[in-house]
């Protein structure tokens, strides 16, 4: 009996071994988030929590002199105006984008990426306005090119001030494109050997070359912005696609799964940041 | 004289078929670095330099260049295993540098 009751033990201890130990690799979202904002609150300590959203400008004096300068007259404008017109211009069926989204399109860039339980993908804005034209009869855009870029800046800019409100519901398929979201911004890649946070979390506020790297933290609170480097506006698809380039990796296809993801991740961990896009950017 | 000319000319005989890539020689290379960034997308961990340098060996190819394009196919090779590895070692250690 005492030998059936040392077996016992032994297995229960053996199981509690077991069943703890993925446990602590299991998904936890929320710890995360708490991790990832102390890290950047840790690391600069004069920086606002709010001020992350305004990346480099966050991180240097001169930079920001200059950007305060330039938001007297913001490169973004044109593209804001554009955006107005081309989100009220109706399809050719008559519709318009107002008829895709909560409360007509207005206000609702914050809630963006949202996990779709019925198609079980993550919805990022630049999908769902091509998923709009295309309900409607019209082309899809270019991911990367000034259109969607003006579209999304005007859906921001109607949202600015709003913190990132991103959910992830308790979908095992949700937990796990947050899951891969993570993996992707971790993972080095390309011959340079980066990944994001290579540059976004050991290195923001340090330069690459003439650039200052913005923190990861509030990264697509921002989005989309104009970039002096590329005289014109860049979404987060331009964004990612240009930052594997850099790495010498071959980039994925603009709102790949990957991509998608990784938005979601990226948003996920900046909840409560207010969104601040359209912002330009050297 | 006569001695050290025939010497010279049945060493560089003998040599030149080793130096010299033949298309054959680019063929295999280009194969083999073919296969290697096949395998580097099938792990979505393909780098720009690989497809360059693909690019280049059948640029130097069609040419006529075997010499540069066996060169070259062979440098793709490399990029695209060392893609591989790249691939491979990060499919657990990305964690290590997690924030937590």
């Amino acid at each position: 009996m005492r030998f059936v009751i040392a077996l016992v033990s032994a297995a229960l201890a053996a199981s509690v071994i077991v069943s703890a130990a993925p446990a602590s690799d299991a998904p936890d979202p929320a710890a995360d988030a708490e991790a990832f904002r102390n890290y950047f609150v840790t690391k600069f300590p004069k920086v606002k929590l709010e001020d992350f959203v305004n990346g480099p400008y966050s991180m240097n004096k001169d930079m920001r002199r200059q950007w305060q300068e330039k938001e007297e007259f913001p490169p973004y404008e044109f593209a804001l105006e554009a955006g107005k017109e081309m989100f009220a211009a109706p399809f050719k069926n008559g519709k318009t984008y107002a008829d895709c989204f909560e409360n007509g399109g207005i206000g609702v860039r914050q809630n963006f990426p949202y996990f779709d339980a019925k198609q079980g993908e993550v919805i990022t804005l630049e999908l769902a306005l091509n998923r709009c034209r295309t309900a409607n009869g019209e082309a899809p855009l270019s991911y990367v090119k000034d259109e969607m870029a003006s579209l999304t800046a005007y859906m921001a800019f109607t949202s600015r001030g709003k913190p990132f409100d991103i959910k992830i519901p308790d979908d095992p398929r949700a937990l796990a494109a947050y899951e891969n979201g993570k993996r992707y911004f971790y993972t080095r890649r390309g011959q340079l050997n980066f990944s994001c946070a290579s540059c976004h979390v050991q290195s923001p506020g340090e330069r690459l070359r003439a650039e200052i790297l913005a923190p990861a933290l509030g990264i697509l609170n921002a989005m989309p912005i104009y970039r002096s480097e590329w005289a014109g506006m860049g979404t987060i698809s331009r964004r990612f696609i240009t930052c594997n380039s850099q790495t010498r990796a071959v980039p994925e296809e603009a709102q790949s799964e990957d991509y998608r993801d990784l938005e979601y991740f990226l948003s996920y961990v900046s909840n409560g940041l207010p969104i601040s896009g359209p912002g330009a950017r050297p | 004289m006569r001695h050290i000319v025939l010497v010279a000319s049945l060493l560089i005989a003998a040599t030149a078929p080793a130096l010299a890539a033949s298309e054959a020689d680019f063929k295999a290379a280009y194969a083999a670095a073919d296969a290697a960034e096949k395998e580097a997308g099938s792990l979505r961990n393909q780098w720009l330099t690989t497809e360059t340098t693909l690019k280049a060996a059948k640029n130097a190819a069609d040419k006529g260049d075997f010499e540069a394009a066996t060169a070259s196919a062979k440098e793709a090779e490399a990029l695209a295993r060392a893609s591989i590895v790249q691939a491979t070692g990060e499919k657990d250690r990305w964690k290590d540098a997690e924030i937590r």
